[in-house]
């Protein structure tokens, strides 16, 4: 605990990695936890690790990720991977504890690290395609097979179905098909008509260099697998695991056999840790999601606590790494490493490269706008997972008098499983709002608070006891 | 929107709710005006409906708890029959576990004065060895002295007691209003109640806004002092059952999770403090071993409704005959005397003297002696 | 349903699933091991007692809940694997005591 870093990273993915090689330029102490066991965040998963042969599997923007990774190495920030953060508290000095875990099942190890400044760099978490069956096993997100792939080189095999909507639908299928893996369909989303709404963002995506790309992979799974567009509706059986999937299109039902389902509804910020630290959220109405409050600089309503990257407002790679450069120059110069002008300056590079990939975000985001059905299931559908409670439950709960968010958590339960709401906080929103005619941004933030992860009684006992009056190991022995 | 009733009752926590749950069948028109704070003590409770060891300094509470206790299953059975809702009530005992010599001491010396009380009669608790509890909880630490048991004690599940309350009394078509009460006014006799776009006008009208029942109260004559208590409460992933009672600090809901709870920290914020939970956490393991290796799966704070001696405050505006406040610490563990006798006391119009003990004259004294 | 590129170059890592022996490769975490092994249901729900497997494999879902080593409830798909390693799947909530302590 003694020694206190200019600043604590959370997060190793391209826009942590980006925030520690600034500010480690800049002469600042800089501490990286990561909970992944090797650098390069979602994308550039495994990046260092891969058994993966052949580059072309996952394709160029895969393999850029050693660019970001290589200069992290010897730029002299302390680097802890498989590392969570669990809690932070503001100590009386303005620096911030923080509790990690980290080791092995049996043999957690909780420890602290102190820093005078936060950069949270955490990322984003896939959105719930929810649906009747979405929790049987063999159901899994596209993220999850890219991780199959990119750390184990496993792929699914049998009849192998993909549904949703997003970039990372199109890429999972191209980077299986490239693998070798026999696709059955994909199955697309996107409500008819989305498309022309979204073509009034079109220039800005023309010149963004998302389109290139974009279309040729998209045009290069459709030679591959055949494609279903404008699905409305999803619903998977099977006993003990998947077997069937029914499928409607324009109310018309039909039915595959499916081994694995793959599904992928695009992704929001992971704002459990900034929420906790009691960064103010908001919703972003364009991208269905909460997300921390930022300045230009990723500076929030809380002192010294920057945010970074997807977790920040989802952006895609290049932005989160602009945004980590960013965030890096703006704690350097709140710690007087720099003046104002020194990170003006050094900050037009980063914001400029923000700019150009900021360019396709809204044609994206009015594109994959997830559809009303998966946004805010009905009936049986499970929406959250942990404690299996049914949107039908959620619904009730406000119809029957529960107001925000938190209410329905209270009469419901759902939301307070071990993954801590972070499936189904979105769905649980959605719900909300639309049981009362507003918008989820009237149902109330949702409180979420410390520890942002599981961690056991053992490690919360670990951490150091202050002179807090009242906090007594010894109880007195009776209540009044 | 404007509306009127007999009573209107100010607060929809478990008080407000309990009340207003004991009154809905005696024939009065009723509003519950509820402003819906998320902070509220009945959103943080530990769910404990205990009797062991309360009332040191007024035996009038040891009755009042007792009397809740053993008629808490009517209020159980109740709201499973009106609300549909079962509330998970069990009495199967309860522990009060001592980590040294010295606990135990204090504690059967704390039992002692409680039951030297005059008109305090003896109930079942008993100090017991650590080797004679060990046989009715074998996972008990090393470290555990003994404790004192009570087979009077128990525990429910208290969000299920606050939805189930509400759902009860939207079934019997209770009024309940989602506004924050900003004014009481009294005029001609009935209070006029200002909540945003809503007035309610009311014959009587019952304060139960917990930490914000002084600020109503005090327009209507009515002192109302709290001190500030936080407590926090952790709550651990669901294992198989395996408590066959609660502790004080310590129990296993019927869904299973395990909550280890609280502390006494004398503020009024509901903050979670890393530091406390990390006492409440070496504390727990030292009790329970087993649960070192259990996941922490969610923590909060909240902030007690404490009056300075820690036993309730029922009173009459005796400025504004008709105007109420209930506010107590416990508000779980005497849901069932706050709906099956308080509630109609307050129908009635006034407090009869065996509810005398709870008035505020006691806590004037204390305020003249600080 | 799961099944191993043939670019896979890395060392076999001898574990045991449910007692018996399994040859993951270094760099599998616990949950792909049990996909490699074509276990695709890895435990049953403590509130329904319904099938569930891995989902997210980034920590998120907790729905690859297993025990490890004797230690119950760990998340598979964040705990890499190690020789010898003993993965026992799970039923329900976990117990209170740790079989191996
Ligand atoms: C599953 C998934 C797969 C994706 N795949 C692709 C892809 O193939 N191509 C693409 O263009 N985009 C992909 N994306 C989008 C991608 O997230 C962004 O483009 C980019 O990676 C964002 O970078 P980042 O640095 O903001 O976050 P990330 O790369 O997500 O990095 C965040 C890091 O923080 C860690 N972390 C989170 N919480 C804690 C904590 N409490 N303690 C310690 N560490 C923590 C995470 O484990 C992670 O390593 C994917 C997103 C997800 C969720
Ligand atoms: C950590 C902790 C553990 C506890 N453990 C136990 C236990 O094990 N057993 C037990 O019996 N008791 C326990 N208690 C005590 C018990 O929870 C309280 O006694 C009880 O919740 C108080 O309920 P209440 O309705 O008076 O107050 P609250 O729950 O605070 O409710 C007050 C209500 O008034 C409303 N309100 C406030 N202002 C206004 C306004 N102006 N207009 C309209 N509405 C308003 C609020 O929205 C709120 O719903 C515990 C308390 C804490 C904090
Ligand atoms: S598969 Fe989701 S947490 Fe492991």
């Amino acid at each position: 605990m003694s020694k206190v870093h200019d600043v604590a990273v959370v997060g190793a993915g391209p826009a942590g990695l980006a925030a520690a090689t600034t500010t480690t330029s800049m002469g600042l102490a800089t501490v990286v936890i990561d909970d992944s066991p090797s650098p390069g965040g979602q994308i550039f998963r495994a990046i260092t690790t891969t058994p993966l042969r052949r580059p072309e599997v996952l394709g160029r923007d895969y393999w850029r990720g050693a660019d970001l990774v290589r200069p992290f190495r010897p730029c002299g920030a302390e680097y802890l991977p498989a590392t969570t953060v669990w809690a932070v508290a503001r100590r009386g000095d303005g620096a911030f504890d923080l509790g990690v875990s980290a080791g092995r099942p049996g043999a957690r190890i909780g420890g602290f690290f102190a820093a005078r400044t936060l950069i949270v760099a955490v990322g984003a978490i896939e959105r719930p395609l929810p649906f009747p069956g979405w929790t049987l096993p063999g159901v899994m997100t596209a993220g999850a097979i890219q991780g199959l792939l990119k750390s184990s080189a496993l792929v699914p095999s049998g009849s192998i179905v993909l549904a949703g909507a997003g970039p990372l639908l199109w890429l999972a299928a191209w980077q299986l098909t490239n693998a070798g893996v026999r696709v059955d369909r994909v199955l697309e989303t996107i409500p008819r008509g989305r498309l022309a709404e979204a073509m009034r963002h079109a220039p800005g995506f023309m010149f963004s260099g998302y389109l290139a790309r974009g279309l040729d992979l998209v045009r290069t799974v459709r030679r591959r697998v055949p494609v279903v567009e404008h699905v409305e509706a999803l619903h998977a059986s099977g006993e003990g695991r998947v077997r069937r999937l029914r499928f409607a299109v324009a109310g018309t039902w039909s039915e595959a056999p499916v081994d694995v389902l793959v599904l992928s509804h695009g992704v929001v910020p992971n704002i459990h840790l900034p929420a906790a630290l009691g960064c103010d959220l908001a919703w972003n109405r364009e991208r269905s999601a909460f997300q921390p409050v930022a300045d230009a600089w990723g500076g929030t309503s809380v002192e010294g606590v920057f945010v970074a990257g997807d977790g920040a407002g989802i952006a895609g790679v290049d932005a989160a790494a602009a945004r980590g450069r960013l965030a890096g120059l703006a704690v350097a110069n709140a710690l007087g490493r720099i003046d104002g002008a020194r990170r003006d300056a050094e900050a037009s590079k980063p914001r400029q490269a923000l700019a150009h990939a900021l360019r396709g975000r809204p044609f994206i985001d009015a594109l994959y706008r997830p559809a009303e059905a998966f946004l805010r299931p009905d009936g049986e559908t499970i929406v959250c997972r942990c404690e299996e409670v049914t949107a039908a439950a959620v619904r009730a709960a406000v119809r029957t008098g529960a107001v925000t968010v938190a209410e329905v958590k209270a009469a419901t339960r759902c939301g307070m499983g071990p993954c801590q709401g972070r499936s189904c906080l979105h769905t649980l929103a959605e719900l909300v709002a639309a049981e009362r005619g507003v918008t989820p941004a009237d149902v109330g933030v949702p409180s979420i608070r410390f520890p942002v992860r599981p961690v056991t009684l053992a490690e919360v006992a670990s951490w150091p006891a202050h002179a807090v009056a009242g906090a007594r190991e010894e109880r007195d022995a009776g209540r009044p | 929107m404007s509306v009127a009733v007999d009573v209107a009752i100010v607060g929809g926590g478990v008080v407000g709710a309990s009340l207003a749950w004991g009154m809905r069948s005696l024939g009065a028109r009723l509003a519950l005006v509820d402003a819906g704070d998320l902070r509220a003590a009945s959103q943080g409770t530990f769910g404990l409906v205990w009797v062991q060891g309360k009332g040191l300094g007024s035996p009038a509470y040891v009755d009042w708890t007792l009397r809740s206790a053993r008629t808490w299953r009517t209020l159980a059975g109740e709201l499973r029959e009106h609300a549909g809702v079962d509330v998970a009530l069990e009495q199967p005992g309860g522990l009060h576990a001592c980590l040294s010599a010295h606990e135990m001491e204090a504690r059967a010396a704390h039992l002692d004065a409680l039951f030297a009380q005059a008109g305090v009669a003896r109930y079942d608790v008993a100090m017991l060895t650590r080797g004679q509890l060990a046989q009715r909880l074998p996972q008990l630490g090393p470290d555990v002295a003994g404790g004192s048991f009570s087979p009077l004690d128990g525990h429910c599940n208290p969000l299920r007691l606050v939805s189930g309350l509400h759902e009860g009394l939207r079934r019997a078509g209770v009024r309940r209003l989602r506004r924050r009460v900003s004014a009481i006014e009294p005029s001609a006799g009935r209070f006029r109640l200002h909540a945003g776009d809503a007035a309610v006008d009311a014959a009587r009208v019952v304060i139960a806004a917990g930490r914000a029942t002084p600020g109503l109260a005090a327009s209507l004559g009515l002192d109302v002092p709290l001190v500030a208590s936080t407590g926090e409460v952790m709550v651990l992933e669901r294992m198989r059952r395996f408590l066959p009672f609660p502790l004080e600090t310590i129990r296993q809901t019927d869904e299973g999770s395990v909550l280890v709870g609280d502390s006494h920290e004398p503020r009024d914020d509901a903050a979670l403090d890393c530091a406390v939970l990390g006492a409440i956490a070496r504390r727990a393991q030292r009790i329970l071993p087993v649960l070192a290796g259990v996941r922490v799966v969610r923590a909060w704070a909240a902030t007690r409704v404490l009056t300075p001696d820690g036993f309730p405050l029922y009173a009459q505006s005796p400025s504004h005959p008709g105007a109420f406040v209930a506010v107590c610490h416990s508000g779980v563990t005497l849901a069932a005397v706050h709906a099956h006798a308080l509630a109609p006391a307050i129908l009635d119009g006034a407090l009869p003297p065996s509810l005398a003990p709870f008035g505020p004259s006691r806590l004037a004294d204390v305020r003249a002696a600080a | 349903m799961f099944e191993r590129l043939p670019d896979a170059t890395t060392e076999p890592v001898a574990v045991t699933i449910d007692g018996a022996p399994f040859e993951a490769r270094a760099g599998d975490s616990v949950a792909a091991a049990l996909l490699a092994a074509g276990r695709l249901a890895s435990r049953t729900t403590p509130a329904s007692g319904a099938p569930r497997g891995p989902f997210c494999m980034m920590g998120v879902c907790f729905d690859c809940l297993v025990e490890i080593d004797g230690v119950p409830s760990q998340q598979g798909c964040t705990v890499a694997v190690a020789p010898g390693m003993r993965i026992v799947t799970q039923r329900g909530a976990r117990a209170a005591e740790d079989p191996s302590s």
